[in-house]
């Protein structure tokens, strides 16, 4: 969350007007660009002219450089002048250019008319669950979060069930009309969560936005989106739920980060859902600049599996004799008399695919990969019962009842949160909610360290406070 | 110095070589440029197409039956896969400065070619519709890379204009170009890309009916 510049939103303009319009839960809280409102030319100048749309530009010119508005970019070499069909030389943001090119001339239109009023629903939610006391307590920290408008870290463990942790925050905001915002870097987790929240509130106008999504905001009060839709977004929603707030590419791309500022309203509540805080959360979370509540143990009330370490200094070279490091092989031989089902986390995609020659043809998946889906379903089906990886499976898929093992685990891929996320995806279920985490390494790394020193540390803090 | 595609540093290595004579810092970073495929081998004399043998292939030879106004073609690099995504991002969501992605295998390209300097470039113009979507001319932005002096000899024809006139003017007038500058001596057309030829032949064609001697192509990418 580091900026060149501060973040400074004052160049979006509050309402200039008391009048209202059927447009303005459509057209309010986004960054218009004029050849992508939703309305005729003629309803445009309409607008304008009453005062409930207003141009502002779209890059602002400062002392210090220029910065573009919509994706916070101040890079001077992504900031380019080029000969502009306006006739002028202008300025043009390459940051963000698939969203349309953005240039000097641009301005954007922002809605100026009153706030739109969002329903006032009661008893959104429908499920009838039960949660857990840790869950409780979350999910009350939540409420609270809502109705003083403040900021939250939700520092769940890996399987706490933080969807249903949000009901009764999510059911209290629309109680008070509220616009809200879930929003995760990961495409995949907005197409998950999109059925589960609908069925949870089916009287709300959800709408999950992502690159390619069939759904487009039309004035939805509820917004699911990929962090990546937020560069739209300015002054929108009176609750933003950030989730898996560590994960790529939302904690590395500054973007996204101005992005999701600029979409909050003034006065609006922040919720950072995640496992695995990066430094600076955590730093605001020991500091107390940023109230925090753990979520410190699984839905089930079983701890999180440990991962063990074990030594395999033959890795690199038994790879090229065609051959296992000794320890992984008795591991694996283990694993299949007791036919238990395995995935192996390797550091690159080279290595998935030697390690997948070694044993016969081994199914392995990447971020490259087209078939991706397609073999994690058969995973999922136990068509296979091993599956070689890259770090791209660390977070997301769950598979009810397996173990896991890291290769190479001391390779700099895997730091702390990425080790964490691994162990995490084991004794998933409440049947079956003790896995086998194996760290097989050649010189453990602080990062191995770390990491079994975290969950080992959450599974103190739950056995604590459940006393 | 940042790649000017995917926006990697680039870190020079020193060696002692370049100590004495520092190269050129380079645009592109070494794993992006070797995306690109340069078009070499055999092909087709008249539209530059890859061919088994360097002979006239049959697109051209129906051509030359309708029209012989464009005497050849000659393009910079291969379409592939890559070339797709760069074109897309430079054209159509309008990344102006690509165009440095592949300015000096232009001129290197062009040099080859067309060794005589008695010439001018016409870029192919777009429609002022495209024009002020895109905000500029990707044709022209490519003969501006190039030592000739350029000339913007073509209009498109207005679409609602020509739909105004009569049947039988229509007919006649399938060619969407006029020329608003006659030009007396040899012309190299420029366009982006050379897919069917039938944009380049329609140029052609209109600037010869107007006393053009020889009309060219170059393309920056064969289609
Ligand atoms: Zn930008
Ligand atoms: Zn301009
Ligand atoms: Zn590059």
């Amino acid at each position: 969350m580091i900026f060149s510049m501060s973040m400074s939103f004052d160049w979006i303009p509050s309402p200039l007007t008391s009048v209202s319009s059927p447009h303005s839960s459509k057209l309010a809280g986004r960054l218009w660009l004029e050849a992508n409102l939703p309305l005729s030319t003629e309803e445009t100048a309409d607008l304008i002219e009453k005062g409930l749309l207003t141009r502002v530009p779209a890059l602002e010119s400062n002392w210090w450089g220029r910065r573009c508005r919509r994706c916070g970019n101040t890079t001077e070499r992504l900031i380019v002048p080029w000969p502009c069909g306006c006739g002028q030389t202008c300025h043009y943001c390459r940051s963000c250019i698939e969203m349309g090119r953005i240039s000097s001339c641009t301005s954007f239109l922002l809605w100026t008319g009153a706030d739109p009023d969002w329903h006032q629903h009661v008893d959104a939610c429908a499920w009838t669950g039960q949660l857990t006391p840790f869950q409780q307590q979350g999910a009350d920290r939540i409420v609270d979060t809502v109705e003083n408008q403040g900021r939250l870290l939700v520092w769940a463990v890996c399987g706490a069930g933080k969807t249903e942790m949000l009901f009764p925050g999510l059911e209290r905001a629309l109680a008070l009309g509220r616009r809200i915002c879930l929003a995760t870097p990961r495409s995949d987790v907005v197409r998950e969560l999109k059925p589960r929240l609908q069925q949870a509130f089916p009287h709300v106008d959800i709408a999950a936005l992502y690159g390619g999504s069939d759904d487009v905001d039309d004035g939805a009060q509820f917004i699911i989106a990929t962090t990546h839709q937020l560069l739209k977004y300015a002054r929108a929603f009176d609750m933003m739920i950030i989730d898996e707030v560590d994960a790529f590419p939302y904690h590395s791309d500054p973007k996204l980060h101005f992005a999701a500022a600029r979409s909050l309203k003034r006065h609006a509540s922040l919720i950072y859902l995640t496992a695995t805080p990066r430094f600076s959360l955590k730093a605001s979370s020991y500091l107390k600049k940023l109230p925090t509540v753990f979520v410190p143990e699984r839905y089930h009330g079983h701890p999180l599996p440990v991962p063990r370490f074990l030594a395999a200094f033959d890795t690199k070279a038994s790879f090229p004799k065609n051959q296992l490091p000794k320890t992984f092989n008795d591991w694996l031989h283990q694993k299949k008399n007791e036919k238990r089902r395995v995935i192996v986390f390797v550091p690159t995609i080279k290595m998935a695919e030697t390690l997948a020659a070694i044993l016969d043809g081994a199914v392995y998946v990447h971020s490259e990969d087209a078939e991706r889906k397609e073999k994690v379903q058969q995973f999922r089906d136990k068509e296979i019962s091993l599956l070689i990886t890259t770090t791209i499976l660390e977070r997301g898929v769950t598979f009810p009842s397996i173990d896991v093992a890291v290769i190479d685990a001391g390779h700099l891929v895997f730091d702390e949160a990425a080790l964490v996320q691994i162990a995490g995806r084991a004794g998933r279920s409440a049947a079956d909610p003790y896995g086998d985490v194996v760290f097989f390494h050649s010189g453990k790394s602080s990062a191995m360290v770390r990491a079994r020193e975290a969950i080992q540390d959450m599974n103190r803090r739950a056995r604590k406070e459940k006393r | 110095m940042h790649c000017l595609w995917c926006d990697e540093e680039q870190v020079p290595e020193v060696v002692w070589t370049t100590v004495l004579a520092p190269r050129k810092e380079k645009v592109v970073c070494e794993a992006c440029a070797s995306q690109f495929s340069v078009l070499q081998g055999s092909q087709c004399p008249r539209c530059a197409r890859p061919m088994e043998k360097a002979e006239i292939c049959s697109d051209c030879i129906r051509w030359q039956e309708q029209s012989a106004a464009l005497k050849r073609n000659v393009s910079v690099y291969e379409y592939n896969n890559w070339m797709k995504d760069v074109i897309a991002k430079w054209k159509y969501r309008g990344d102006y400065v690509l165009v440095g992605l592949f300015k000096d295998q232009i001129v290197s390209s062009f040099t080859h070619a067309f060794p005589s300097k008695e010439a001018f470039l016409v870029p192919i113009p777009l429609s002022e519709e495209r024009l002020a979507e895109r905000g500029f001319n990707q044709a022209l932005a490519i003969a501006e890379c190039l030592d000739l002096p350029i000339e913007q000899a073509l209009s498109r024809i207005n679409s609602e204009k020509q739909s105004k006139k009569t049947r039988a003017d229509r007919m006649r007038s399938t060619n969407p170009f006029q020329v608003i500058l006659p030009i007396k001596q040899p012309v190299i057309l420029v366009d982006d890309i050379y897919t069917t030829g039938r944009t380049l032949q329609f140029a052609a064609e209109a600037l010869v009916r107007e006393g053009c001697p020889r009309v060219e192509a170059f393309t920056l990418v064969r289609g």
